[in-house]
C-alpha cells in the first residue's frame, strides 16, 4: 500500500512532481487556515460595542441653566457626569492649594479647558471603587474641602474634584469634551 | 412477527388514509369547491426594478434620500419605522449635521436618566423613529421590514401604491366584474394586490408633485412611489449593501480555496486506481 | 473498525510518548478520524454527508452560542432584539442568517444522509446502533429546529408553537393538561418563549453527545460502502487521513460555497416573511407552514381528514405523524433482505425511487394551503409512504432475487482481485 502518495512513483518522474504536488497540499491546507481566520474575526468583533451603544458613547450638555455656585448631573455612557460652575472664590480657592502636597498632583488649569476655567467637568465615578460620589445637588454633603464626598469609603474631594483624604488614589476623572459654543459641551 | 405487526400498523394507517382521501374526492366531485373571490381578484405583486436587487445589487442615495421624504411627507402620518435609528440615515447619504436636525423634528418620549421621568424631548441621532399615535380605523403597521414581511418585497409597497383602483368598474384579467359582497365596505378602499382586496388606507400617493424633490426630479405617481418603495427595501435591510460586498469576496475566496482542495484531493488520490 | 492491517499510533516525540500515557487524545484522534482508521476505498459522494453533518452542527452551535449574547427570551423585547442583532450588533446579520439558514443546511444534509442508508441499507446488521442512534439524532434536531423557529416571536413563530403544542392536545385523557404543562400556560407566552429559549440552547449539546455515540458506534463495524460487501483484505480500504480528509476537505468547501450563496445573497429565501410580523395571539396569519424541511411530516399530519375507527381525524393525524418517523427505528428489523446495497436488490431500488419521489411530493404539498386538490395528492402520497415502510420494505426483501454481488470491493474498483482467485471464488 502506497499511503504517502508520490515517494514510490518512478524517478524519472518524481522530483518536480513531488514538489508540485506538496505545493498544492501545502496551499490547500493554508487557504483553509485563511478561511478559518476569516470565519474567526465576525465572532470576535460581534462582542465589542454595537452601533447602538457607540451611537451614545458621546453626549452633549447645555450648560446655560447652571449658574455659578451650582453643578449638574448629566449622563455619559451610562454612567453620572458632574457639571460644575465654579465660583471665583472656588477658583481662587482651588488654585491656592500647593500642588505638591497633593495625592495627583493636578492644577486647576488642567482640569479645565482654556477660556473656560469655571467649569469643571468631571465623571461622577469614586475613583477608589466606582460608587457616585455626593455634593452635586443642593444640600448634599460636600465633604471636608467643598467639593465632593464619597459615602462608600469616606473620600474627599475638593471644589477642582481633587482627592483630599481617604482611600481613593486619583482625582476624579476629567473626560474628553470640547465647546461647540459657549453654553453647549460635547463630551466624549 | 414484527414484519406482522408492520403489516398491520400499515394497513390500519392506509385504510384510514383511503377512508379519508375517499370522503374528500366525493365531496370534490359532489361540491366542487369554489374558487373564492380573493383567489379570483388577488393580485401577485408586480416585479420591480430596483438598484439594490440582484447578488451585485446597491442602493442609489438619491432615490433613498428621495424616499425618504416621501415617507416623512406622506406616510410617517400613520405608519412608524421604528426599528430604524435617525444615526442610521447617515448610510442615505446625510452628514452628522443633516440627521441632527432631522432627529430634532422629531418628538421622542423617554425617560429622563437622571430623573426617571418620562418626558418628551427632541430626538437626537442615537433615536430610534418614534412609533406614531394613530387614532383612525384600522391599524396602521410599523414599515420598518415591511418589504420583508410580504411576498415581493418592494415591488409589493410598489403595486399596492399604485394599484388602487375603482370597485364599481373593475374587471379581472377574467373579464369578471367585483361582486357585491366584496365591495369595500364604509372606510375601505379596493385595491387588489392586498390580501383581502379591501384596505383602511385610502390611496396615499394620488398627485403628481404631491412631494416636491429637492434634486429636482419630476415627482410623479410613479416615482414617488417608486422611491418609497426602495426607501422601505432599505429600513428593511440596511446592511444589504455590506452582505453583498462580503459575500463577493467570501464568495471569490471560497471558489479559489475549494479549486485548491480539489486539486489536494486527486492528488492525494492520484495513486489509488479505478477512482 | 480496526482491521490486522490498521497502522497503530507510534508517537515518536518524548511530549507525545509522555502524553500519551498520561491522556491518549491524539492516539485517539489517529484512531478515529487519523490513519489509523481504515475505511472502504469504493465510497462515492453520498458517504459525505455525515461529516457535513458535523460540520453544520458545529456552524449552528457557534453561531447559536454567539447570539444568545445578543437575544433577550422574553416576549416583550424577543422580536426588537433579534431586529437589534440584525441592524446594530457588528456582523449580527451575518450571525443571524448564519444560522436561520444554517438550519436548513444542516437538514439538506441530513435528509441526504439518512436517504443514503435507505438506499445502500445502512441500517442492516451490524450497524443497527448507529442507525437508532441517528434516529434519536434527528429526532433531537426536529425539536430544536422547531424551538430555534419560535425564538423571533414572529406571527409564524408564534402561531407554529400554537399549532405544534396544539397536537399534544389529540392525546387522549392527557391531552389538554400535557399541553398547559408544555407551555406553562393556556397558549404560547412569556413562559413558553423561556423554556423553548433554555432547550433550544441545551438540546444542540444532548445533539452532540448523541452523535459522539453515532460515530463511536459507527467505529465498531467501520464504514458499509455502496457495494454492501464487507472489508475482506487490506487492497478493500484505504486510511481516513490523508485519502478521506481530502474528499471531505474538497466537498466542505463545495457545501459552503452553496450555503454562503444563501446566507449573503438570499438570506430570506427560505423563510416565511410573515415571521417579519412581530407575533400578534389575535391574528392568525392566512396561511400557516412550518419550514420547509417539517413539510413531508406535516403533510401526513394534514392528511387524516376522517375519523377512523374509534380514533378521532386529529389523533389519527398525530399518530401517524409520529408512526412516520418511528418507523425507522425498526427498520433494521423489517428489511430482512441479505443484500444491504439498494444496487444490487433491483426490485427494492425501484420503490426506493418512488419513495424519494414520493416524499418531494409530500413535501410540496405541506407546504401548500389546506386546500383542494393538495390534500387529495397528499393522502394518496402519505399511503404511499405507509405502504413502503410498513408493508413493502418487510414484503420485498422476502421476495426479492437480488443481482450476484462482487467478490470484494477491491473487485468492485478494479475489476478483479488478486485474492479472490487464491479463495477461488474468483
Amino acid at each position: 500500500m502506497a499511503h504517502d502518495a508520490g515517494t514510490d512513483t518512478p524517478a524519472a518522474t518524481g522530483g518536480e512532481g513531488v514538489r508540485r504536488r506538496d505545493f498544492i497540499n501545502i496551499a490547500a491546507v493554508s487557504a483553509a487556515g485563511v478561511g478559518g481566520l476569516a470565519v474567526v474575526y465576525p465572532l470576535v468583533s460581534q462582542m465589542s460595542a454595537s452601533a447602538d451603544v457607540l451611537a451614545e458613547s458621546s453626549t452633549e450638555v447645555d450648560l446655560s441653566q447652571v449658574e455659578p455656585g451650582q453643578a449638574i448631573k448629566a449622563i455619559f455612557r451610562k454612567q453620572p457626569l458632574f457639571v460644575r460652575n465654579l465660583t471665583p472664590a472656588e477658583i481662587a480657592e482651588a488654585n491656592k492649594v500647593d500642588v505638591a502636597t497633593l495625592r495627583d498632583p493636578q492644577t486647576l488649569a488642567e482640569r479645565t479647558k482654556e477660556g473656560h476655567e469655571n467649569w469643571l467637568i468631571t465623571m461622577g465615578v469614586c475613583t477608589h471603587l466606582g460608587c457616585v460620589p455626593s455634593g452635586v445637588a443642593e444640600g448634599e454633603v460636600k465633604g471636608e474641602f467643598g467639593g465632593y464626598f464619597c459615602p462608600c469609603h469616606g473620600s474627599h474631594y475638593d471644589v477642582a474634584a481633587r482627592i483630599r483624604k481617604g482611600p481613593a488614589p486619583k482625582n476624579l476623572v476629567v473626560p474628553d469634551y470640547e465647546f461647540t459654543s459657549d453654553t453647549v459641551v460635547k463630551i466624549g | 412477527m414484527i414484519r406482522i405487526f408492520s403489516i398491520l400498523i400499515g394497513a390500519f394507517f392506509s385504510l384510514a388514509l383511503l377512508l379519508a382521501f375517499g370522503t374528500g374526492a366525493y365531496s370534490y366531485i359532489t361540491e366542487p369547491p369554489a374558487k373564492t373571490a380573493e383567489a379570483r381578484f388577488h393580485l401577485k405583486p408586480e416585479h420591480l426594478d430596483l438598484p439594490s436587487n440582484g447578488w451585485f445589487g446597491k442602493y442609489d442615495k438619491a432615490q433613498l434620500q428621495r424616499g425618504f421624504k416621501v415617507y416623512s411627507e406622506v406616510c410617517a402620518a400613520c405608519h412608524s419605522i421604528k426599528h430604524v435609528a435617525f444615526r442610521d440615515l447617515k448610510a442615505l447619504g446625510y452628514n452628522e449635521a443633516q440627521v441632527k436636525t432631522i432627529a430634532a423634528k422629531f418628538t421622542v418620549t423617554a425617560k429622563d436618566p437622571l430623573t426617571g421621568e418620562v418626558k418628551d424631548r427632541p430626538g437626537v441621532p442615537a433615536d430610534r423613529f418614534p412609533t406614531v399615535a394613530y387614532a383612525g380605523k384600522g391599524v396602521p403597521p410599523d414599515l420598518s421590514l415591511i418589504t420583508k414581511a410580504r411576498h415581493g418585497g418592494g415591488g409589493y409597497v410598489h403595486s399596492l401604491l399604485t394599484g388602487y383602483a375603482d370597485p364599481a368598474t373593475y374587471k379581472n384579467a377574467a373579464g369578471e366584474a367585483l361582486p357585491k359582497e366584496n365591495q369595500p365596505g364604509d372606510g375601505l378602499y379596493f385595491n387588489p394586490y392586498f390580501a383581502n382586496l379591501n384596505l383602511s388606507m385610502p390611496a396615499p400617493i394620488t398627485s403628481e408633485g404631491q412631494v416636491t424633490y429637492d434634486d429636482g426630479t419630476k415627482a410623479t405617481v410613479e416615482q414617488m412611489s417608486k422611491d418609497v418603495s426602495a426607501f422601505l427595501v432599505w429600513t428593511a435591510e440596511p446592511e444589504l449593501e455590506k452582505r453583498h460586498q462580503t459575500g463577493a469576496w467570501w464568495m471569490g475566496f471560497l471558489l479559489f480555496a475549494t479549486v485548491l482542495a480539489y486539486m489536494s484531493y486527486r492528488n492525494i488520490w492520484a495513486d489509488k486506481k479505478g477512482h | 473498525m480496526s482491521f490486522p492491517w490498521s497502522k497503530e499510533y507510534t508517537p515518536s516525540h518524548p511530549l507525545m510518548v509522555w502524553l500519551d500515557e498520561k491522556l491518549p487524545l491524539p492516539r485517539l484522534v489517529y484512531g478515529a478520524v487519523g490513519g489509523g482508521y481504515e475505511v472502504p476505498r469504493n465510497l462515492n459522494y453520498m458517504w459525505n454527508f455525515g461529516f457535513l453533518a458535523g460540520l453544520c452542527l458545529m456552524i449552528q452551535i457557534v453561531t447559536g452560542v454567539v447570539l444568545a449574547m445578543h437575544y433577550g427570551g422574553d416576549t416583550k423585547v424577543a422580536f426588537d432584539s433579534t431586529e437589534h442583532i440584525m441592524r446594530d450588533v457588528n456582523w449580527g446579520w451575518m450571525l443571524r442568517y448564519g444560522h436561520a439558514n444554517g438550519a436548513s443546511a444542516f437538514f439538506v444534509v441530513v435528509y441526504a444522509h439518512i436517504f443514503r442508508g435507505f438506499y445502500y441499507g445502512s441500517y442492516k446488521a451490524p450497524r443497527e446502533m448507529i442507525w437508532l442512534l441517528g434516529v434519536v439524532i434527528f429526532l433531537l434536531m426536529m425539536a430544536t429546529a422547531f424551538m430555534g423557529y419560535v425564538l423571533p416571536w414572529g406571527q409564524m413563530s408564534f402561531w407554529g408553537a400554537q399549532v405544534i403544542t396544539g397536537l399534544f392536545s389529540a392525546i387522549p385523557l392527557v391531552g389538554d393538561p400535557l399541553r398547559e404543562w408544555l407551555l406553562g400556560g393556556f397558549s404560547p407566552d412569556n413562559a413558553t418563549l423561556n423554556r423553548f429559549f433554555s432547550l433550544h440552547f441545551l438540546l444542540p449539546f444532548v445533539i452532540l453527545g448523541v452523535v459522539i455515540l453515532h460515530v463511536w458506534a459507527l467505529h465498531i463495524p467501520g464504514s458499509s460502502n455502496p457495494t454492501g460487501v464487507e472489508v475482506k483484505s487490506e487492497s478493500d480500504t484505504v486510511p481516513f487521513f490523508p485519502y478521506f480528509v481530502g474528499k471531505d476537505g474538497w466537498t466542505i468547501g463545495l457545501f459552503m460555497l452553496i450555503y454562503s450563496a444563501f446566507v449573503f445573497f438570499m438570506p430570506n429565501a427560505l423563510g416565511h416573511p410573515d415571521n417579519y410580523i412581530p407575533a400578534n395571539p389575535m391574528q392568525t396569519p392566512a396561511h400557516i407552514v412550518p419550514e420547509w424541511y417539517f413539510w413531508p411530516f406535516y403533510a401526513i399530519l394534514r392528511a387524516f381528514t376522517v375519523d377512523f375507527l374509534i380514533v378521532p381525524a386529529k389523533l389519527m393525524g398525530v399518530l401517524a405523524m409520529f408512526a412516520a418517523i418511528l418507523v425507522w427505528f425498526f427498520l433494521p428489523w423489517l428489511d430482512r433482505s441479505p443484500v444491504r446495497s439498494a444496487n444490487y436488490r433491483p426490485l427494492y431500488r425501484k420503490f426506493f425511487w418512488v419513495l424519494v419521489l414520493d416524499v418531494a411530493v409530500l413535501a410540496y404539498c405541506g407546504g401548500a394551503p389546506a386546500e383542494e386538490p393538495f390534500v387529495m395528492i397528499s393522502q394518496i402520497a402519505s399511503l404511499y409512504y405507509f405502504l413502503h415502510f410498513f408493508v413493502i420494505v418487510p414484503v420485498v426483501s422476502s421476495i426479492e432475487r437480488p443481482d450476484p454481488l462482487p467478490y470484494s470491493i477491491t473487485e468492485a474498483v478494479l475489476g478483479t482481485d488478486e485474492s479472490a482467485k487464491l479463495d477461488g471464488n474468483g
